[in-house]
């Protein structure tokens, strides 16, 4: 699970422009990992399975993510720390990747992606690092057989299902129901029991990086014209536009 | 080098624009244009615009399955040796995009809006954080990946008639022991509105705000004579049926006209439809993503333009 900016909140960049400037930015929980704990809630909920909720120390309000998915449902949460603080996904998946070496799980289940995934995705990193099978874009998971049965969606709505072996790693596009509730009550009695599981893992080996110049707010292209007046006004313009392309009678 | 998507019977378009692109930068850092085609090696016949088609045929590659195409691939590269690997953003790009970073050790730019060759290195722009903030990175070193959104390099540039070398390449076989199969290929639900083949399309996102209100938007799709479109909340949510989405993982639509109403324009949507022909956006947010697509915008409340214009059209 993974904190990212809060993207209804303006953007701002460090001096330098090479990056986002992280301090005052308002980080929320990846939707797409919120997505993928609720899959797994899910398949905890048909087979009994138990769920490890697992995050990065320095994850901006991560103590609470971890809490909310105990309160949700997961059994164990764990805070893992021993990475230099990097946010490219790229060192990210490395230092999850030594933990989960150590500390294997049957199914590793995270978000396709995150906002800020200039560097690539977690799920394939992971999986490479490990050495097992993944799938992406995942819109279901259930347990069969020797493994598990997984949807894989595709563009204009055409869908896969495949079986993988398990141990094996998923990349939750969108669960097969909205993220559960937990009731804040419920989360502060988490936080009050405590029981958050902190560990330090040493980092696989990551890949070399990209070398970034600079990042920058998009110019508005600048050609979209602005139709003024009211309501009535702009509805003329419209329509004006379509009958002059033949689209409208009249 | 292109990894090329297909459905068995005929390249996609998305490959096309990436082989237009690469071979632009093959020129550019004097090297070739290769895809690596995996299935069926009569598609290389489609590949008339490649300097080289790479393919790999086994059982195992007849559809698209992640780890079979990652193990294929993982074997072209170490044996072609490219100076890039380009993939599309879609699911074949986040499965395999990250994976190969890992195994090939190349540094991989995602979300990839444009790319060029600058004096030998190859620079590329990524749109992150949902498409407000842009990137721009050196891919350093003698390999890369990048994952390319689509729709964003001409396709006409990857096409021609060319004949290329195919190089016919051992399958390996690690593709005889994978540990995933595909069981059951689901087609999209057919028998609904093809937005697709629509002269013009009246389109409604998030700010519709309720199922109750679709209505309003349906009267003047209803009005114009034309389909009713939606982004992606709108069909998770249920209001319509997703042979309705435009957007990267719904549909992707060239209209004449797209009219669009309470849409922000998240990048996953202009993705679907920034090339239609005439774009008319309304949106009460005057920094909504979409105005950098479209070509008219109103930041009046739809709920007050959507009657208006249907009174206009009806009248």
């Amino acid at each position: 699970m993974k904190a990212v900016p809060d993207l209804v909140e303006e953007i701002e960049l460090t001096p330098d422009e090479t990056d986002i400037d992280r301090e005052f930015l308002k980080f929320v929980l990846n939707e797409w990992d919120s997505q993928a704990l609720e899959e797994a809630l899910l398949v905890k909920d048909a087979t009994g399975a138990e769920v490890v909720a697992v995050g990065l120390a320095e994850d901006p309000d991560i103590d609470q993510a971890l809490y909310t998915a105990i309160a949700k449902g997961a059994d164990a949460a764990v805070k893992i720390s021993g990475g230099d603080g990097s946010t490219r996904t790229g060192d990210r998946a490395a230092l999850l990747a030594g933990y989960l070496s150590s500390e294997p799980a049957d199914l590793v289940i995270t978000g396709v992606q995150a906002a800020d995934d200039l560097d690539g995705q977690l799920p394939p990193m992971l999986a490479a690092h490990l050495g097992l099978p993944h799938v992406s874009v995942v819109v279901g998971i259930e347990a069969s057989g020797d493994g598990v049965t997984v949807r894989q969606e595709f563009t204009g709505g055409r869908f896969h299902e495949l079986h993988l072996t398990t141990p094996a790693v998923v990349g939750v596009q969108a669960a097969r129901q909205a993220p559960r509730y937990a009731p804040i009550s419920r989360i502060r009695q988490a936080m009050q029991a405590g029981g958050l599981r902190e560990t330090e893992a040493a980092p696989a080996a990551a890949v070399p990086g990209l070398t970034v110049r600079r990042m920058y707010r998009p110019q508005a292209a600048g050609r979209a014209q602005l139709l003024t007046g009211d309501a009535d006004e702009v509805a003329a313009k419209i329509v004006d536009l379509l009958r002059g392309r033949g689209l409208v009678k009249g | 080098m292109v990894l090329a998507e297909h459905t068995g019977k005929q390249i996609s378009e998305g490959t096309y624009e990436l082989l237009g692109k690469a071979r632009e930068l093959a020129a550019a850092l004097g090297g070739k244009a290769e895809v690596a085609l995996f299935g069926p090696s009569d598609l290389a016949s489609q590949l008339g615009g490649a300097d080289v088609v790479v393919s790999v045929d086994h059982p195992a590659l007849s559809d698209y399955l992640p780890e079979a195409y990652e193990q294929a691939l993982t074997a072209v590269l170490a044996d072609r040796d490219p100076r890039l690997l380009l993939m599309s953003n879609a699911t074949v790009g986040l499965d395999l995009g990250a994976a190969l970073s890992v195994r090939w050790q190349a540094p991989l730019a995602a979300y990839v809006t444009g790319l060029t060759a600058e004096a030998g290195l190859v620079v590329a722009t990524a749109q992150i954080l949902g498409g407000k903030v842009l990137a721009e990175a050196e891919l350093t070193g003698e390999r890369g990946i990048a994952t390319v959104v689509g729709g964003v390099f001409p396709a006409v540039a990857g096409q021609g008639d060319g004949s290329p070398e195919v190089v016919e390449f051992a399958a390996p076989t690690a593709l005889d022991s994978l540990r995933m199969s595909l069981r059951r290929v689901v087609e999209p639900q057919g028998g609904d509105v093809d937005i697709t083949a629509a002269d013009m399309l009246v389109s409604v996102g998030r700010g519709i705000d309720g199922q109750d209100n679709l209505e309003v938007v349906q009267e003047l799709a209803d009005a114009l004579g034309v389909p009713l479109s939606a982004s992606r909340p709108v069909v998770d949510a249920g209001w319509l049926p997703k042979s309705r989405q435009v957007g990267k993982s719904g549909l992707k639509v060239k209209p004449k006209a797209y009219l669009c109403f309470g849409i922000s324009g998240a990048p996953e949507h202009l993705e679907g439809m920034r090339n239609a022909e005439l774009i008319i956006a309304c949106n009460t947010d005057p920094g909504a993503p979409i105005f950098e697509v479209a070509h008219y915008a109103a930041t009046v409340d739809l709920f007050d333009l959507v009657p208006a214009l249907v009174e206009r059209v009806q009248g």
